[in-house]
């Protein structure tokens, strides 16, 4: 007893007492910025060199649900170039997560955009279950962090749940492998609706660096409409938790 | 006498193709055979590839005695070929043998269960489908089947695992895995650039992203003749012992969280937080994505840097030690964990089981001793040698291994002050040695990684093989659960910890 009692002091309270507005650390890759003066020269060598063709070879914008976040067009150009330590980068239109050059403005969702019935819903609790396709166990781990006892996204009624039924709504890891198409369906199917779908990690988002592999199904995701894209490589928690504040009009 | 076998380090000079003695079938069989029947021997890899007249097939035999690995292939027709099974003499290779029939279709005589490993898309029969498979039986009136998964409870990966039980007793497990498959080892080719390469490796198992990137880092320069500095040696050990913290320390909270012991849980989740987010400080990825490259590094340490690194080390370790002293002291946690789960250490050897699952069967494999890599060749480790085998050891394992890496971190620090920092920036500009067969291993948090390539006239992949350690370890936990509650599956499975994606690949 005396001794656990020591462990709680000696662990103090660990909580991110604000979740909007928490900073993580300078290096941490989020939302890039391109430099407005960046030449067509310079665009050509930078999507050249992108592993995931995220980079527009005419525009020189940045799709950070194809991005990798591995910064090597910045570590080319770091004076076009930058990554910010910006992790609110989620938002409910697939658009709003290319950024053009010379952009400096935030990654943020529609509001008119959001369905109706998911704020009158869910804002005061949303169960989600989650499901891995091909996932790589790094998405999966950061969204398990969001329950941890740091970020504690339970505060806000917001939590996973064991089973589709009990859910308000699935969030998917990985790029969709083959053999998973049919149990992500059969997932979603037992999710009573009105139900939402989130993409969590780049991977889930575009493919990410499996884009184009024989093995992957990505139809489920083709087919259905997506009301959070949450990128990143994996995702960051703070990236998943604002989103889905947005999502659900938590004020800060 | 001619050679039956080439021989070659880890990390070392590539063996050129026409090295590597192709032999016989029969003795390439009384080769394994006799390779096998010493313990301090193992198979690392067993697999085939398909050439434009034939199929070949290279073996590994890793000798931990000698720091060294034996190569040897043999070669078949395409067609209507059938090979004696060496799964009867050694057990160890059934994985292989199952992988290779998978791919290709080639009959095993004698194997007693040529299952799919992984439903890979390439597979040569399209007709054995992951959701119509069906699952091992036993008739009997006094047994019940019990089906888990794919999709589980918690936020983890796929799989399924299948029961039979005798009342609340497991007789026997099947584990179906496959669902993760993202074809893997054929982008590695299909992706030919150095870069994309990189990024894969990054991303075979997400977890262990330090461990897979350094395998393939090693591979592309022992090919490409790269030599790296001792700085960038020791930055990659620390990159490597970070994340074996990181794991093994939320593994302790996930067990804690499995015998429904909340304070073990909720503590050494933030204790991991503090580990990886120390990683991110470094290299701005909590899991240390893009942090090895071949070649060189994108992040070089600083002094800032190991600071706060032997700062939060210090703090982390005070309160992991005070946390541990508790939970591994209290006999709700130990009645749940000791005497579980238990794998012997003949099956383990028979397994070729490698890794945290081997060293807790009191059997030393351990890459980091055994055919030491990067600056482990300088720096000698301490292996955690547990003899029990059960989920007790395999949570001791991981808490000694806690304090050991603590050491080897502050220790590289100490020699890493000392050295010339003349780190490059990554290479992906390399030119392979063609005609090569190259491996590479390192001794990542759950175990042994291997990666090996082979080369062709132009100095271009044209294959890839990937090995995570899981391959191998999955079995142990089949035979680990057998005869146990089936309440206690959740803790065992969670003791071995194994990757869902490094198998399915």
């Amino acid at each position: 007893m005396f001794k656990e009692i020591k462990v709680l002091k000696s662990h103090g309270k660990q909580y991110v007492k604000n979740l909007r507005t928490q900073s993580v650390s300078e290096l941490f890759r989020g939302r890039p910025v391109i430099s407005g003066d960046i030449t067509k020269d310079e665009i050509k060598t930078i999507s050249a060199v992108c592993p995931v063709m995220a980079i527009d070879g005419k525009s020189g914008s940045i799709d950070t649900g194809r991005c990798v976040f591995c910064k090597e067009c910045s570590f080319l150009l770091p004076e076009k170039i930058r990554f910010t330590n910006d992790y609110r980068i989620a938002s409910n239109l697939r658009e709003a997560l290319i950024i053009k050059p010379g952009s400096e403005s935030l990654i943020r969702l529609d509001e008119n955009r959001v369905r109706k019935e998911i704020r009158r819903l869910f804002k005061s609790a949303l169960k989600l279950r989650q499901v891995s396709a091909g996932g790589d166990n790094s998405c999966e781990m950061e969204l398990a962090a969001t329950g941890n006892v740091n970020f504690d996204l339970g505060r806000y009624g917001i939590e996973f749940v064991a089973s589709p039924r009990h859910a308000d709504g699935i969030v998917i890891t990985g790029p969709v492998s083959k053999n998973m198409a049919e149990p992500l369906q059969i997932a979603y199917d037992a999710t009573p609706s009105p139900k939402i779908i989130i993409l969590a990690g780049t991977d889930a988002i575009s493919g990410g660096i499996f884009e184009g592999s024989p093995a992957l199904d990505r139809s489920f995701i083709e087919t259905n409409h997506i009301d959070l894209f949450v990128p990143g490589n994996p995702l960051h928690p703070l990236t998943f938790i604002n989103g889905v504040m947005d999502l659900l009009g938590i004020k800060p | 006498m001619n050679q039956q076998y080439s021989e070659i380090k880890n990390n070392s000079n590539p063996l050129d193709l026409r090295e590597i003695p192709v032999l016989k079938y029969n003795v390439f069989y009384d080769l394994i055979s006799d390779f096998l029947k010493d313990e301090a021997k193992h198979c690392l890899a067993y697999y085939g590839v398909e050439t434009s007249a034939n199929l070949k097939f290279y073996c590994c035999i890793a000798d931990d005695n000698h720091n060294s690995v034996a190569v040897f292939s043999h070669e078949i027709d395409k067609v209507g070929s059938a090979l004696k099974s060496l799964t009867p003499v050694c057990s160890q290779l059934h994985i292989f043998e199952r992988e290779i029939h998978e791919n290709f279709g080639v009959e095993f005589e004698g194997h007693p269960w040529l299952k799919p490993v992984r439903y890979s898309n390439d597979r040569s029969d399209k007709s054995k489908k992951i959701e119509n498979y069906s699952f091992y039986e036993i008739e009997s009136e006094e047994l019940h089947e019990v089906g888990v998964g794919p999709i589980h409870a918690g936020v983890i990966e796929p799989g399924h695992f299948r029961f039979i039980c005798n009342g609340e007793k497991i007789l026997h497990l099947e584990i179906q895995l496959g669902y993760q498959h993202r074809g893997i080892e054929k982008l590695f080719i299909e992706k030919n650039d150095a870069l994309q390469r990189c990024v894969l490796s990054d991303s075979i198992a997400g977890d262990t992203s330090v461990g897979h990137a350094l395998a393939h880092s090693q591979l592309i320069e022992s090919l490409a003749g790269i030599q790296v500095s001792e700085a960038l040696q020791i930055e990659r050990c620390i990159a490597l012992e970070m994340e074996r913290l990181a794991m093994h320390i939320g593994d302790t909270a996930a067990l804690c969280g499995d015998v429904a012991y909340q304070l073990g849980q909720v503590a050494c989740e933030a204790l991991r937080t503090t580990i990886i987010n120390t990683t991110q400080y470094w290299c701005g990825n909590r899991f240390g994505k893009g942090l090895v490259r071949p070649g060189g590094s994108n992040y070089p340490l600083s002094n800032n840097i190991l600071d706060e690194m032997l700062r939060v080390l210090e703090d982390t370790g005070r309160r992991y030690s005070e946390m541990t002293d508790l939970i591994y002291n209290l006999p709700s946690v130990l009645g749940r964990i000791d005497d579980i789960g238990i794998v012997t250490k003949q099956q383990a050897l028979s397994l070729g089981a490698v890794g945290m699952t081997a060293r807790t069967c009191g059997i030393l494999r351990d890459i980091r001793k055994t055919h030491p890599f990067q600056y482990y060749k300088n720096y000698p480790v301490r292996p955690v040698i547990i003899e029990t085998g059960d989920v007790l050891a395999r949570c001791m394992e991981r808490n000694l291994e806690v304090h050991e890496s603590m050491i080897i971190i502050r220790e590289l620090i100490e020699i890493w002050r000392q050295k010339i920092k003349d780190i490059r920036k990554p290479d992906y500009a390399y030119y392979l040695k063609p005609n090569c067969f190259a491996i590479s291993m390192v001794e990542g948090w759950r175990g042994e990684i291997c990666h090996l390539a082979i080369t062709d006239n132009n100095g271009n992949i044209v294959h890839y093989k990937v090995k995570d350690p899981s391959l191998h370890n999955w079995m142990a936990l089949a035979l680990a659960v057998r005869n146990q509650e089936i309440s206690d599956f959740p803790v065992c499975n969670k003791s071995f910890n194994l990757s869902y994606c490094g198998n399915d690949l």
